[in-house]
């Protein structure tokens, strides 16, 4: 049968049959590879782990049980408690705002000096990505924690960690966001006279601000996790108000605290996202 | 044209209305009243009472530098310690007598002098001489004249030759304490002389104090390891090179880079996890694969859900029930991102191209062949990119789920924080994390590269670009 085909056909048939050979052997190389990676992971956690899985598994609903059978018995007083904690995740909003802000504006200054297209100098672009990788790289927590050591406690090592991090990674997103604006305009101002710095004003910043405030407003979201999480180690605002009632078994404020947190990050995710729509839509 | 022409003919353009021409001087108004009022409450003027340089400077030579201690007691002068970073378990010499000569083991900028004093040589030249009844600084660049320290008759320390004491002494009511740099210091209290040498390095990085291949160097050590005499009869001498590094007492190798080990694998299987939930339950949740409406609003609120209770409060929870350990971080880590990435995914599903799965279908597929072919190929890139890109965030994720109790090097790094002497060892894991994140974010970069052409837009925008298609 196969001979009576005429001799090209049998040439891609036997092409077809040796790719998809090769493919079936990645594809199996893969899954092994996946399977050893679960494998050994699995091993690694179970030696780590104080409580082994099948152990904790079933006990996954004792602490969200507890929390409610907790906050039912302290009765109808419950939403009180939403007032009293309202003033602590006012102040970590307002953390993460002000390092929002502060960390945008020096991402914008580092974005600047680590574009390829604004800077000719390709040490200054080098130099100048390196620190913010590094920025980037370092956890806030890490920051934080030695911040915190230094300074004592306070909001303020929380907001110089969050500043650095997000300088960092606010700093990479902007210089590609630069790197890929339209040379035109940039072209046809220079080609008037104008300086570096009109240049940047009117032909860099009017083509990447949407997308710089797109950024911003994802970050301002991932920012208020972050400050929480930082007064869990001492920063203050309601990261640390969760921490102790969660050391004090105060299931009430606890639920009242998780509440609140979770109705801001959702509240936030939404507002950001209908931001973020109508920016994009702005640009085009 | 003048300047009324122009704005007749342009009215679009030119803009003279006042509110619209303010509106963006008001903006800025309101953001820098916001940064006063944020500045005031946060009390960032505060900085400059709270920062003392002197005390960051000396916890950021303790990073990269390490010292070596010689106690002297005016009441035992004859009895030396000599040890490093003022260990009890890691003496250079016990208490010894001078009578006897210096030990076999002593550090070789000690010596005994010729009037039976011991002297400590420093890098820049000088000398600290530890006599029976008075303490020397001889040639020490800074002052011309030898300073001589010792009790009064009250058991009071005090200096000598005080006509021209330089600055770097200061002299308190119990002690004299002598800073010359932050790389020597000596405090003469009344009961006994302490002197700290300091040398840049992180000594005994490799090997502990006690270890026996110490003497030999990492070096040594290796080429030892290949050829030569065994060093402990029991066992070959690249088995007591690796037993030596990993138990090392002071640097605590073996313990810290199992935790490393435990933190990637708490952000590798918590992102496989939640890509192996997320992408089929993502299915579900589009439009075009899923025709029942009922399903897909629960799958929806049940991604907003997962997502918006934080990974903290994940954590909390799996913590109560898994206790601490890398399973409560795998957990908080898959439940929180297979929010995110099935809500990613099902929007992308969303948007895919029909004609594709128009044409699978034309071939007389059924709807799991239509799919497979149809709309899996056009996806698969984006969501293995977003997959590696969540897996880079995770490992930063992972070490702060850590310090708050799933253990891991985020947990050991808040130990060494909190012990605030062991700044070397703070800094050696900083690096260790450092060089993990940047691994992970140029490894996912650059399979991202490959996999979606030129991705400079990042991730976020990739799905709103294709959104709006």
């Amino acid at each position: 049968m196969q001979s009576s085909l005429p001799e090209n056909l049998i040439k891609i048939e036997n092409n077809l049959k040796s790719l998809t050979r090769t493919r079936s052997i990645y594809s199996f190389l893969s899954i092994a590879a996946l399977i050893a990676v679960i494998y050994s992971g699995l091993i690694v956690a179970e030696t780590g782990n104080a409580t082994s899985i099948w152990v904790g598994l079933p006990k996954f609903f004792d602490y969200p049980i507890d929390l409610f059978v907790g906050s039912w018995e302290y009765g109808y007083r419950w939403n009180l408690l939403l007032l009293e904690y309202l003033p602590d995740l006012i102040s970590t909003i307002n953390m993460a705002l002000f390092s929002t802000a502060m960390g945008t504006l020096l991402a914008f200054f580092l974005s600047i000096f680590s574009s390829r297209n604004l800077i000719k100098s390709k040490t200054t672009v080098l130099i100048f990505r390196r620190i913010m990788d590094i920025c980037r790289s370092f956890p806030e927590l890490v920051i934080a924690l030695v911040l915190l050591y230094l300074l004592g406690k306070s909001a303020l090592p929380a907001v110089i960690a969050i500043i650095i991090h997000t300088a960092g990674a606010l700093g990479k997103l902007f210089s590609e966001a630069i790197e890929n604006v339209d040379k035109n305009p940039i072209e046809g101002l220079e080609s008037c006279g104008a300086s570096w710095f009109t240049r940047i004003r009117f032909g860099v910043v009017t083509q990447a601000l949407p997308l710089f405030l797109t950024y911003t407003i994802l970050r301002f979201e991932i920012n208020i996790r972050a400050s929480t999480i930082l007064g869990f180690v001492g920063a203050g605002g309601i990261g640390e108000q969760l921490y102790t009632n969660i050391q004090w078994k105060y299931e009430a404020d606890t639920i009242a605290i998780m509440f609140l947190l979770v109705s801001t990050i959702i509240a936030l995710d939404y507002l950001s996202s209908y931001w973020r729509k109508s920016l994009i839509g702005l640009k085009s | 044209m003048n300047r009324s022409e122009i704005i007749e003919n342009y009215s679009d353009i030119v803009v003279t209305k006042f509110s619209s021409k303010m509106w963006s001087t008001f903006l800025v108004l309101g953001i820098i009243v916001y940064l006063i009022i944020a500045i005031l409450s946060l009390d960032i003027l505060q900085i400059h009472k709270k920062w003392s340089p002197e005390r960051a400077s000396l916890f950021a030579l303790d990073t990269y530098a390490h010292k070596d201690h010689v106690i002297m007691k005016w009441s035992e002068p004859d009895d030396i310690i000599m040890s490093f970073e003022g260990s009890r378990w890691s003496q250079y010499v016990g208490p010894y007598q001078k009578s006897d000569g210096l030990p076999a083991r002593y550090p070789e900028w000690t010596s005994i002098g010729s009037e039976g004093e011991t002297k400590i040589s420093f890098k820049n030249g000088g000398f600290v001489n530890l006599y029976d009844d008075k303490v020397t600084i001889e040639n020490w660049p800074d002052t011309q004249e030898t300073l001589v320290f010792s009790l009064d008759a009250q058991g009071k320390p005090y200096v000598e030759n005080v006509d021209n004491l330089p600055k770097w002494i200061r002299i308190t009511e119990n002690k004299i304490e002598v800073r010359p740099s932050l790389y020597e210091r000596v405090q003469v209290y009344s009961k006994k002389v302490e002197v700290h040498r300091y040398s840049l390095g992180w000594n005994y990085f490799w090997f502990d104090f006690d270890s026996p291949l110490e003497p030999y160097g990492i070096w040594n050590a290796i080429s030892l390891s290949f050829s030569g005499d065994r060093i402990d009869p029991n066992i070959s001498n690249f088995s007591l090179l690796i037993q030596e590094f990993l138990n090392n007492d002071m640097w605590h190798h073996g313990q810290i880079l199992w935790a490393l080990l435990e933190t990637i694998f708490m952000a590798l299987l918590g992102t496989l996890l939640a890509a192996l939930l997320g992408f089929p339950l993502a299915f579900f949740a589009a439009y075009n694969v899923t025709p029942f409406k009922f399903v897909r609003t629960i799958l929806r609120r049940l991604f907003d859900t997962l997502r918006g209770i934080d990974f903290l409060i994940w954590s909390l929870i799996f913590l109560r029930a898994f206790g601490p350990g890398p399973f409560t971080g795998i957990f908080a880590i898959a439940i929180t991102d297979t929010g995110t990435l099935g809500k990613l995914m099902s929007e992308a599903i969303e948007n895919t191209e029909e004609k594709q799965q128009e044409g699978v279908e034309s071939t007389g597929a059924n709807k799991t062949l239509q799919h497979r072919f149809g709309i899996i190929p056009q996806i698969l890139p984006i969501f293995i990119s977003q997959t590696l890109y969540y897996l880079e965030s995770n490992t930063r994720g992972a070490v702060i789920i850590g310090a708050m109790g799933a253990g891991g090097i985020g947990l050991q790094l808040l130990g060494a924080i909190n012990t605030g002497t062991s700044w070397e060892n703070v800094m050696y894991m900083s690096l260790l994390i450092l060089g993990v994140v940047i691994f992970m974010d140029t490894m996912s970069s650059k399979v991202r590269r490959a996999l979606i052409g030129d991705e400079t837009l990042g991730a976020e925008l990739q799905l709103a670009k294709m959104a709006k298609k």
